[in-house]
């Protein structure tokens, strides 16, 4: 490759959009399967998405034996800084530029749902972990799309039901103002006042840059409500926990937190996050499987267990690659709804999650487990956080296919 | 119960409380820049950076050494400013004769390298930080439940900021001060070591920026976007107040913050945003902001 000054200078225009690695002009020379790891690595969500996925879809990869059956794959990872325009940008380039096949990760639902247009455009498979919304799913559902480890519908059917069920029925949300906190508290207040419960008041706050809610706290507390609904996710979650714990909340009210990983709870600490109900659906302590997996990721990550997210980005890479060797690389290189299409054709199979269906709307059936965050006492180890309550099967787990309105089921 | 505006009084009582513990905050960071503004005429960018650093070194002196908040208020801008001092020598030093622009860039960058290398090390979620014994619980005001905690940090921003403000404006040293920011040479020449003076100043101001991120560790988690959070807020605090005023950065970090308590209450979606109205409104009618010396 010929170094220019105009290959150094885009280099370094590229670099400042937060993409790790590029290698324009080997692309179409070798055929080389790649997978582009798009997340947040700076920013609130970088815990829970990050490098900590790079390393999964790494491990899937070396998993699945690829450079033993002749498949050469490379890993490229970007930083979107949840900025959709940043997102959709580096998207293009690494189908335009970068030969890059697949797109797995992404989390942060409006970046989420701007990437999904760039794959379904340029006709390259997605694999969705991080974002929560569940229009990836719904109307805006894409035959290259695939949904894999949550979605609000789940959460707020998984949480919210089983606090409604234990009697929170007066409910006070605090909502990040963007596409993901709206749908989760669109969708857990459906459940809250079908089941009988009411909702007495919600706020929307700015996201990203809020780290004070104090002034939010203090108004659920005026309103009477006995459930903190927390519509937020990271660094939001556990500021607002904190916060009402400093503030007394917690002894009139009980807080869900919608959507909250092992790592927001490693965070916060035991002693402040005990007795939260939250729902993943993957822990490494579940089965014999689940900690063999983390046991293989932990040493790569010393400070990081996997969260359902991180384990979605390895079952997603090692079923993408079962469904690409079917295929073959060219395939796989020019027709990602193809790729798509035999993914969902075959039950996916792996150490974190198990057996599962894909749906035709692209939803991967996981099990939900609603948890409940251990009391410092009960834990026996760094990492030993949950205790299982429910497991709901994926088939009920999420959304009726007929509710989400996906143009791809036909009725 | 009485309403106003719609919103119950004990309600909005709480807000303007909330409001003013925020604004001690404001008024702590914005005090920092703008001693070290009016002095040394640096836009310190790195100073949100400086104060996730002084909110880590609570954090470190804690589960490294196992020393508690209390040495920690004292330690951690003691460390920091000294971290200060070294900047100051090694590189702001040597921007002074230059346009403000390039201290800008140097500090905005030494920002995000202090920033990257506490998210390299420690990720982004933070690091769980608990409130001294003797301060935590809450009493109820029968207007709002306080917690002993917020109270502490609004009293202490307080006294501090009036502190900094009375040694800058009454005292010898002071007046020495300032008299090196109108005119080194003449200063110098009465045998006062400008440069060094210069130097404990920058050390100063940084030291208030990691007292103020002591202060906030207990509040927020210890993490490293806690100060580019506050930092564009900050800086127009210090705009509003006039750029290097003292007072105005006191009496305007304390009245923003109940601004911006007050829109939390109205229209929350607005509540960071208030502050850039009211600094566009404020620079449209007083260029120099409120406290500011016309040019």
């Amino acid at each position: 490759m010929n170094v220019t000054r105009r290959t150094v200078l885009g280099g370094l225009a590229l670099g400042g959009m937060g993409v790790a690695s590029a290698r324009p002009g080997r692309a179409q020379s070798r055929k080389v399967l790649r997978i582009g790891v798009l997340n947040d690595q700076s920013g609130p969500y970088r815990d829970v998405s990050g490098l900590n996925s790079v390393v999964c879809v790494k491990q899937a990869i070396a998993d699945f034996g690829a450079s033993a059956k002749g498949l050469e794959v490379e890993v490229l990872s970007a930083d979107h800084q949840n900025k959709p325009d940043v997102g959709a940008a580096i998207a293009r380039q690494w189908f335009d530029r970068d030969g890059v096949d697949m797109i797995i990760d992404v989390p942060t639902s409006s970046v989420a749902l701007a990437v999904a247009n760039v794959c379904r455009e340029k006709n390259r498979a997605y694999i969705n972990v991080g974002a929560g919304t569940t229009e990836l799913t719904g109307r805006q559902c894409a035959a290259t799309t695939i949904h894999w480890a949550y979605d609000t519908w789940m959460l707020a059917h998984s949480t919210g039901g089983a606090t409604v069920k234990t009697g929170g029925d007066k409910w006070f949300f605090i909502t990040a103002d963007y596409v993901f906190g709206h749908d989760l508290e669109r969708e857990t207040s459906g459940f809250v006042t079908a089941a009988g419960g009411k909702v007495l008041g919600h706020v929307a706050y700015p996201f990203p840059g809020t780290t004070d809610f104090s002034s939010f706290l203090v108004q659920a507390q005026a309103s009477g409500a006995n459930v903190l609904g927390l519509a937020n996710a990271g660094a939001d979650t556990q500021n607002c926990i904190k916060q009402a714990h400093e503030f007394g909340l917690t002894s009139q009210a009980r807080i869900a937190a919608l959507l909250m990983f092992i790592t927001d709870v490693h965070a916060l600490g035991l002693e402040t996050a005990q007795g939260l109900v939250l729902t993943e659906s993957f822990y490494w302590d579940l089965n014999d499987k689940t900690r063999a997996f983390a046991a293989r990721i932990k040493d790569k990550t010393p400070n990081n267990m996997p969260n359902m997210v991180q384990a979605g980005c390895y079952a997603g890479t090692l079923h993408y690659l079962k469904a690409v060797s079917a295929l073959g690389l060219d395939t796989a290189k020019t027709n990602g709804a193809e790729v798509v299409a035999r993914m969902k054709a075959m039950p996916t199979e792996d150490d974190a999650f198990g057996t599962c269906k894909i749906r035709e709307d692209g939803r991967v059936l996981v099990p939900a487990y609603l948890f409940e965050v251990k009391k410092p006492a009960e834990s026996k180890g760094p990492w030993d956080y949950y205790k299982l309550l429910i497991t709901t099967p994926g088939d009920q787990a999420f959304r009726p296919l007929a509710d989400g309105h996906c143009p791809l089921v036909k009725s | 119960m009485h309403a106003i505006f719609g919103i119950p009084a004990p309600l909005l009582f709480g807000q303007l409380l909330l409001g003013l513990i925020n604004g001690g905050f404001y008024a702590l960071l914005s005090l920092g820049l703008a001693v070290i503004f009016g002095m040394l005429n640096i836009i310190n960018f790195a100073h949100g950076a400086l104060f996730t650093t002084g909110a880590f070194a609570a954090w470190m002196l804690l589960n490294y050494l196992g020393l508690p908040y209390w040495y920690a208020l004292f330690l951690s801008p003691l460390i920091i400013g000294l971290f200060g001092i070294v900047l100051e020598r090694l590189l702001i030093r040597r921007l002074y004769g230059l346009d403000h622009l390039y201290g800008l860039l140097l500090t905005f960058g030494l920002a995000l390298v202090i920033e990257g290398l506490f998210r390299n090390a420690y990720g982004s979620s933070g690091m769980p930080y608990q409130i001294p014994r003797a301060l935590s619980g809450a009493v109820n005001l029968g207007f709002m439940f306080l917690p002993l905690y917020r109270g502490w940090v609004v009293i202490v921003a307080l006294v501090v900021s009036l502190a900094t403000w009375a040694l800058i404006e009454k005292t010898r040293l002071g007046a020495t001060l300032r008299a090196a920011t109108e005119n080194a040479a003449l200063v110098q020449a009465f045998g006062i070591n400008v440069p060094r003076l210069v130097t404990l100043t920058y050390a100063g101001g940084v030291a208030l920026a990691a007292f103020a991120g002591v202060l906030a560790a207990p509040i927020y988690s210890v993490n490293p976007n806690m100060g580019s959070n506050l930092i564009i807020t900050v800086f127009a605090v210090v705009v509003i107040g006039g750029m290097g005023s003292i007072l105005g950065s006191i009496v305007s970090g304390f009245g923003l913050g109940v601004i911006e308590g007050l829109t939390k209450v109205f229209y929350p979606q607005a509540s960071d945003t208030v502050v850039f109205v009211v600094m566009a409104i404020v620079l449209l009618t007083r260029p120099a902001g409120l406290f500011g010396k016309a040019a």
